[in-house]
């Protein structure tokens, strides 16, 4: 190794260093939990990372689970990146899922060429609806996001039950009097094909990652992106630049509604019943992602591509919660509890990653005097993007 | 509907309406003191189920009603430590980590329920408590003066919080540190031990608040709280960070859902109606906010992490 060079090593330290040792103090945490359940944590351990990653099969089940948390994560991030907290996942993937099951419902007969396409434009729309008035209730009512988003979700909830109980029950189910709330099989024509390899790997998956590099596009390739970011970062003097803070506001909303809506057409598309389904509680067909999904955002440093791999891992870890569920019969809600902390302390811990980085300057600046400038510039500086 | 408008249904909504006003009340009292020392705390719903949970297993296992409203007062404390950590030592963004505090708090009372109880199990919750002679009073008697313990207690709370805010030391500290910390600490106040008092007082009654919700229900189940928590402090902001104002929200909100829990015991709505009726209370705090939300009075100091010498 050559000479340590301590601005090089704090550097490296406050970039993916501090993310790790975010998932590394909550997995101690969740030890604890287990032990305090009367678990064997290396036996739950062993088992989720075995429920993860342990053979094609569960990689590809990984990766399903986390195409929703990608999607929604990038929303997430382009509404950070402009300033506004977007807690509205679960409504936006929801009013996505229900547009777009009634688009197929309304027109299933269209080529399926033509109605998947269809049918994620209009679960966009749905999405950016829905994430829109929280935009708008922000931009010209002052009204707090964080509440009006958490309010929208339990709204949209509401109007799934409300639609899934009535009018969009399966015809079936009433014959038969069981009255399950979920629709019909929807049109074969808007199945989400799937990938070959022999998985259950379907279309959904490569949508996500295209998403994630066209919002990737979006952010840092785009006056709009530029103007959202501008906007984020310090809205006072965006708009005394002439930018309207506004409008930035309700477009940054309704692109991170559009995303989460995209992940509601993929979730009603690619389930294995092909319908759209509640279990008539608080949780519906979501599966908490419009949540999980801010928690890999966060831990992909609100950077669209970072996103795709903490995606991955979030979505691997909540495949392995059920794995150990079966094993050490201890419910996958521990994986929600944890994701929790890591939200605690990825957020925690950007004040440290914030004065480290600082540090690192100021050693590298002082090293460079003294050392030799063999280390091409800019080497050391971190990939990411900084978080605002 | 001519079911609903009849004296003794009419009183009997009230009442229930002022019983469930009270989860809302102690949380958002809890919170209005937190956010006039200048402390956001969004965790608020997550340290209720946190809180319900608690106090739930607890009377579950022992029958002790009051060892429940000590578990769930317990555990919000304990949750107001970790917050006060996380926000003033580590100087964390309030919004996200209270965020972060949400989602752990419902993943782990979903995770405790489903481990340590399994099929949901009722258990005999808060009694109803007769005031002496004021209970006897002939309507007024019924609505006010037969309630549980803990509804009274949130009630009291309401001038007590009063008193606190302006009339102590205490309170004026934390309104100065609040408003403008630097002067605050300029004349020796302490902000963040300050601060840390609020967060733990306020994080104790979002605790208590989600053991009054589970006590007052005799159940436990996932999400239990659905929005409560965030529901109140929405209603810190319509009550202008004031108690008496924030008791006058909670009262909406309870009478709002005791009437729509009325009409549902009474058929009057059903189905998807019942739906339709379900989103009040969400659209509701919307509506509240869009109008509130020009209000000026916030303290100016709120989100912001005090550090000397800026």
């Amino acid at each position: 190794m050559p000479s340590l060079n301590r601005g090089r090593f704090l550097a490296r330290l406050s970039g993916p260093g501090v993310l790790v040792g975010a998932v590394l103090a909550a997995a101690v945490i969740g030890a604890v939990m287990l032990l305090a359940l009367d678990a064997n944590p290396l036996a739950g351990y062993g088992a989720l990372v075995a429920g993860a990653f342990g053979g094609g099969k569960n990689l590809a089940d990984s990766a399903l689970k986390a195409m929703p948390l990608l999607l929604v994560g990038v929303g997430i991030t382009i509404a950070f990146r402009a300033g506004v907290i977007n807690i509205g996942g679960e409504g936006q993937i929801i009013a996505g899922a229900i547009l777009s099951t009634l688009f197929v419902l309304g027109f299933p007969d269209i080529p399926r060429f033509l109605l998947i396409p269809l049918a994620i434009l209009v679960g966009a729309v749905g999405g950016a609806f829905w994430g829109g008035m929280a935009g708008a209730l922000k931009a010209y009512a002052g009204v707090n996001e964080i509440l009006s988003t958490i309010m929208l979700n339990l709204v949209a909830v509401q109007i799934l039950n409300l639609l899934l109980r009535g009018p969009l029950m399966d015809p079936g189910e009433i014959e038969r009097g069981s009255r399950i709330p979920h629709t019909e099989r929807l049109s074969g024509n808007a199945d989400l094909p799937i990938l070959p390899g022999g998985t259950r790997l379907h279309l959904g998956v490569v949508i996500a990652v295209l998403m994630a590099v066209a919002c990737y596009y979006l952010l840092f390739r785009t006056t709009q992106g530029l103007r959202l970011r501008a906007v984020g970062h310090n809205p006072h003097a965006s708009r005394y630049a002439g930018m309207s803070v506004e409008r930035s506001v309700v477009l940054a909303f309704m692109y991170s509604g559009a995303m989460c809506g995209i992940a509601g057409v993929t979730l009603v598309f690619g389930s294995l019943g092909h319908r759209l389904a509640t279990d008539g509680g608080a949780t519906t067909f979501t599966g908490a992602a419009g949540f999980n999904g801010i928690v890999a955002a966060l831990f992909g440093g609100l950077h669209p591509l970072w996103t795709i791999p903490a995606s991955f891992l979030f979505g691997s870890l909540l495949v392995g919660a059920n794995a150990m569920q079966r094993a050490v019969q201890v419910p996958a809600a521990l994986i929600l509890a944890l994701n929790g902390l890591v939200v605690v302390f990825v957020v925690a811990s950007m004040q440290a990653r914030a004065r480290l980085s600082a540090a690192a300057a100021l050693l590298r600046a002082e090293e460079g005097l003294s050392s030799d400038p063999a280390a091409p510039a800019g080497e050391t500086e971190s990939v990411r993007e900084a978080p605002p | 509907m001519s079911d609903f408008f009849t004296v003794s249904v009419l009183l009997a909504t009230v009442a229930a309406g002022i019983r469930l006003a009270a989860p809302f009340l102690l949380a958002a009292l809890g919170e209005t003191l937190g956010q006039r020392s200048g402390v956001l705390n969004l965790g608020v719903e997550g340290v209720m189920l946190l809180g319900a949970y608690g106090a739930y297993y607890a009377t579950l296992r022992t029958d002790s009603v009051l060892l429940g409203i000590l578990v769930g007062l317990a555990v919000g404390a304990f949750m107001g430590v970790v917050y006060g950590v996380v926000t003033l030592a580590l100087k964390a963004e309030q919004g996200i980590s209270g965020i972060g505090v949400f989602i752990f708090g419902l993943g782990l009372s979903d995770l405790l329920f489903q481990r340590q109880v399994g099929t949901p199990t009722p258990i005999d919750g808060l009694r109803d408590w007769e005031v002496p002679l004021l209970g006897g009073l002939p309507w007024i008697g019924e609505v006010l003066f037969h309630q549980n313990v803990l509804v009274y207690a949130a009630f009291l709370l309401v001038p007590v919080l009063w008193y606190l805010i302006y009339r102590t030391p205490f309170g004026m500290n934390v309104r100065a540190v609040g408003e403008t910390p630097e002067a605050a600490d300029s004349l020796g106040v302490s902000v963040n031990g300050t601060r840390y008092l609020t967060i733990l007082i306020g994080n104790s009654m979002a605790g208590l608040a989600g053991a009054a919700l589970a006590l007052e229900l005799g159940i436990f189940q996932q999400n239990l709280t659905n929005g409560h928590g965030f529901i109140a402090i929405a209603l810190v902001y319509f009550g202008a960070w004031r108690p008496a104002g924030v008791m006058a929200g909670s009262l909406v909100f309870g009478l709002v859902s005791a009437t729509v829990l009325q009409w549902k015991t009474l058929g009057i709505v059903a189905g998807t109606t019942a739906s339709i009726v379900g989103m009040f209370p969400a659209v509701l705090t919307i509506l509240v906010l869009v109008i509130v939300s020009r209000r000026t009075g916030a303290p100016s100091a709120l989100t912001r992490p005090f550090e000397r010498g800026r």
